[in-house]
């Protein structure tokens, strides 16, 4: 118990740090800036792991020693409580009147009567009853409340599973995701995505081949309010035709921000939208080298986003377009360019040209920046670089015979995000348990009630007498035990009949003993405060 | 999703009410408490004074009270004023006020739900308004089962406290919400949420409270002070750690629902958003609370700091987690 809560405090403590610093796992890129705006803490921060707390070897070690010592806990308990509950009650102490509650009564019946009402009384309040002693025939012992245990073992047990669960998650799971502009089809394959971070045990040429066609792409943003919620944004919905494998038949399907859609066992969902402008670049024969809807990756909320055009096709030397497309553009004096709201009202792409080798690297890039390191800015006459500034529709022409650029339509992009997690189902079950449990531990009160009957009539001509003294412990802390003691009294006294005489009831508890607490105050609760 | 402003401007007015209402009923609270020193005034002098009654640290003002009363002891004041049911006029009003700010408090959220049309938790300022009605309404309630009067300052102070932050601080104009909130699971995880926080609070407030009377009970002369209208240690102590009791499952339930909801907003139940990971540490931190209750070799005190430090985790959650830590929760609509 007592490692366990050390741990616990220790794991509370370690959780904190990833809250506050940026996270690999959450956003890279705002790690990458942490790092370089902190040139002399930031490394070392990173050698701790502190960009990648809950992937780090220490944060993974105390819960691996808090799931050795849950282990190391759970399976004594289990055996001892699987004991327990084959125990019977223990025997009827010798001297009630030291429990911490006790009542005395006389009842109009035979002992026998009174014992069989009793148990009659406590079974039904679902007490679990020694067997009647022949040695001792007047004593009786009861027990209830093990389910507190049961609940409790069943708590940690949930737990077990829960982590389990995400241990599969993380082993036999996969993500990937993708963009897809309206109007287009993505089909799941490894290469399909733009990005896939399978687990150590996902065979990326085994993923099931569904597709995805986005028809379409509605947004809407608020343009009422004013102040910060100006702008915000109100829906997201896609549109869209799935398929479980390239020419099954189609479904059409609606995508939203909290509408995932299931397909072949995964979970698609709506993570992000965008822009993708339409470009259309031909050259001075009027041939159209590129036409393409460009995603561009939103960088605010007023959705100003970056991306780039490239051109292999281009000849002699290849094109490439790089810059800001702005879906209510406006030039800011001291800004520069700048979109004023997220809705596509006023836009425009605003671009700078380069010339060269397109892929120079040769190795894999993104495609929404431009590689210029094979490249020469194209300038205008004056030396100044060339700034284009397209609006839909209207071609612009490239200097020195390059041809043309144009702004056909701006469509929308869905960013997909595709998730198989095979451990969700049980650590969803595993978390309903877990809270079962607690409550099943945290409410049910552990008790036990002796009784002793006795016959206060030995002639057998009157009627019979029986006196019945009847006492209670909790195991735990429990200001309702004298409540139970008059709830099974009152039972008794429905089968047998009232009490005939009333000797003083003592329901306090120990501190009974001090002389003034039941002062005029019969009732006084062992709580300490008045009713 | 249409907003009306004009029910919006009602439920600021029933805001601005409650707030001065309920500030009357802490003044209220305040007065009982205060007159509650020079109603236990003669039982201080005959603690201290030789009597025929034993008296012990513990018995607690309850059983002074009857002490006094009880036929026998030295009657040194007269009995309308040391009866157990000497009417507590201060209290009384408190009481009356804290539920018309109650009420004040239902019908702003109810208002301010209806001028969005939907539930009225969408925004710190939203949360703040129907979390301090859900606290306010949990303590009534209580009342209603045991005499907690003593419990009013300390449960409508930080109410006041908390209203005057939302309609300054966290105040937001009434519109619609964000896509990612409008989910079946808002209601759920939500509601839960706010009655599980009003339930800590109350706790908080019990807590702080048992620790004062431990230390004054402790102490070798427990001086003249209020804390003598309120409860012994121990029956503090039960109350808190009942009211505990009560609020973890449901902060269980705050994180279970979540994580649903997560999985159905964002992909995966769990991202160590930074809400995510308050939720957690919070949880994880009763959960010692309670392991420490249940451990043999820790004093209550240690354990009623645990439940405090998670308090305050609560209240790091509210406020710097909402507005300073950038993640998927940065709802404050500030």
């Amino acid at each position: 118990m007592r490692t366990a809560l050390l741990l616990l405090l220790l794991l509370a403590v370690a959780a904190i740090p990833g809250s506050i610093l940026p996270q690999r796992n959450i956003d890279s890129a705002l790690v990458t800036d942490y790092l370089d705006r902190h040139r002399t803490t930031g490394p070392w921060l990173d050698r701790l792991s502190l960009f990648d707390v809950y992937a780090s070897p220490w944060f993974a070690s105390i819960y691996l020693l808090l799931l050795v010592s849950l282990v190391g806990c759970v399976l004594p308990r289990t055996r001892a409580h699987w004991q327990a509950l084959r125990t019977p009650p223990p025997l009827t102490p010798a001297r009630l009147t030291r429990l911490p509650a006790h009542t005395e009564l006389v009842v109009a019946s035979t002992p026998d009567q009174a014992q069989q009402a009793l148990r009659t009384v406590l079974r039904r309040r679902r007490y679990r009853l020694r067997k009647p002693d022949p040695d001792n025939p007047g004593a009786l012992s009861a027990q209830r409340g093990q389910a507190r245990e049961t609940g409790n073992l069943l708590f940690h047990t949930a737990l077990i599973v829960v982590i389990a669960a995400v241990g599969a998650r993380y082993l036999w799971g996969w993500r990937g995701d993708v963009i897809v502009p309206a109007g287009q089809t993505f089909a799941s394959t490894a290469s399909g995505y733009g990005t896939l971070s399978p687990g150590p045990f996902v065979d990326p040429a085994k993923l099931p081949p569904f597709t995805v066609r986005v028809n379409t792409m509605d947004v809407t943003f608020e343009d009422r309010a004013s102040g910060a919620q100006f702008g915000a944004p109100r829906d997201f919905i896609a549109n869209t035709t799935t398929t479980t494998a390239p020419g099954a038949p189609q479904q059409q399907q609606r995508l939203s921000v909290n509408n995932p859609l299931s397909l072949s066992g995964t979970s698609v969902f709506l993570l992000g939208n965008g822009y993708a402008p339409v470009v259309t670049v031909r050259d001075s024969k009027g041939n159209v080298l590129y036409r393409e809807a460009t995603p561009f990756l939103p960088q605010d909320n007023n959705y100003r986003s970056v991306g780039a055009v490239k051109v292999p096709a281009a000849s002699p030397k290849q094109f490439g377009f790089t810059g800001l497309f702005l879906p209510t553009a406006t030039i800011d004096p001291t800004a520069g360019p700048v979109s004023v709201f997220p809705d596509s009202r006023a836009p425009a792409l605003a671009l700078t040209m380069y010339e060269g080798d397109v892929f120079a690297s040769g190795r894999s890039q993104s495609v929404y920046t431009l590689n210029t390191d094979g490249m020469s800015q194209v300038r205008q006459p004056d030396g100044q670089p060339l700034r284009l500034w397209l609006t839909p529709g209207n071609a612009v022409i490239l200097p020195g015979g390059r041809g043309t650029i144009t702004l056909e339509r701006v469509d929308r992009f869905a960013g997909l995000s595709v998730r198989y997690d095979p451990g969700k189902g049980y650590a969803l079950a595993g978390a309903l348990a877990a809270l079962g449990g607690l409550v099943l531990s945290l409410t049910i009160r552990r008790r036990r009630v002796f009784a002793r009957v006795e016959p206060l009539e030995t002639d057998a001509t009157r009627p019979p007498r029986t006196k019945v003294l009847i006492a209670g412990i909790s195991k735990n802390d429990d200001p309702a035990l004298s409540e139970e003691l008059n709830r099974i009294v009152a039972g008794l006294e429905k089968h047998l009949g009232p009490a005939i005489v009333d000797t003083p009831r003592n329901m306090d508890g120990p501190d009974a003993d001090s002389p003034d607490t039941n002062h005029g105050h019969p009732s006084h609760n062992l709580d300490g405060d008045p009713r | 999703m249409t907003v009306h402003p004009m029910l919006a401007q009602y439920a600021n007015i029933a805001a601005y009410s409650a707030i001065v209402v309920l500030a009357a009923a802490m003044i209220a609270f305040v007065v009982d408490l205060a007159r509650s020193t020079s109603r236990q005034g003669p039982a201080t002098i005959r603690d201290g004074a030789p009597v025929p009654v034993p008296s012990t640290a513990n018995a607690g003002p309850t059983a002074q009270a009857i002490r006094t009363a009880a036929p026998g002891s030295v009657a040194v004041v007269p009995a309308p004023t040391t009866a157990p049911s000497a009417p507590r006029q201060a209290a009384g009003i408190g009481t009356s006020l804290t539920w018309l700010g109650a009420g004040l408090l239902v019908a702003a959220a109810v208002m301010r739900g209806a001028a969005v049309s939907r539930v009225p938790w969408g925004n710190m300022f939203e949360f703040s308004l129907t979390g301090s009605a859900a606290v306010t309404v949990t303590y009534l309630v209580l009342s209603l089962r045991r005499d907690v009067r003593w419990l009013g300052t300390f449960v409508v102070g930080p109410v006041v406290l908390t209203l005057g932050l939302a309609v300054t601080v966290f105040y937001t104009e009434a519109s619609p919400l964000l896509p990612s909130l409008r989910s079946f699971w808002l209601v759920v995880h939500v509601s839960i949420a706010i009655l599980a926080v009003a339930l800590f609070t109350l706790a908080a407030a019990v807590t702080v409270l048992q620790m004062i009377q431990d230390r004054r009970e402790e102490a070798a002369s427990p001086g003249r002070s209020f804390m003598r209208a309120l409860p012994n240690a121990a029956a503090l102590d039960r109350l808190g750690h009942g009211l505990h009791v009560a609020a973890f499952p449901l902060w269980t339930f705050t994180l279970i629902a979540g994580a649903i909801w997560a999985q159905k907003a964002w992909g995966a139940y769990w991202q160590w958003d930074p809400k995510e990971v308050w939720t957690f540490v919070i949880w994880v931190v009763y959960a010692a609370y309670l392991h420490a209750r249940a451990t043999s070799g820790w004093s209550t005190r240690s354990s009623n700091i645990i439940a405090l430090v998670g308090y305050g985790c609560i209240i790091i959650n509210y406020t710097i987690v909402n507005m300073y830590l950038v993640g998927m929760h940065s709802y404050s609509g500030m």
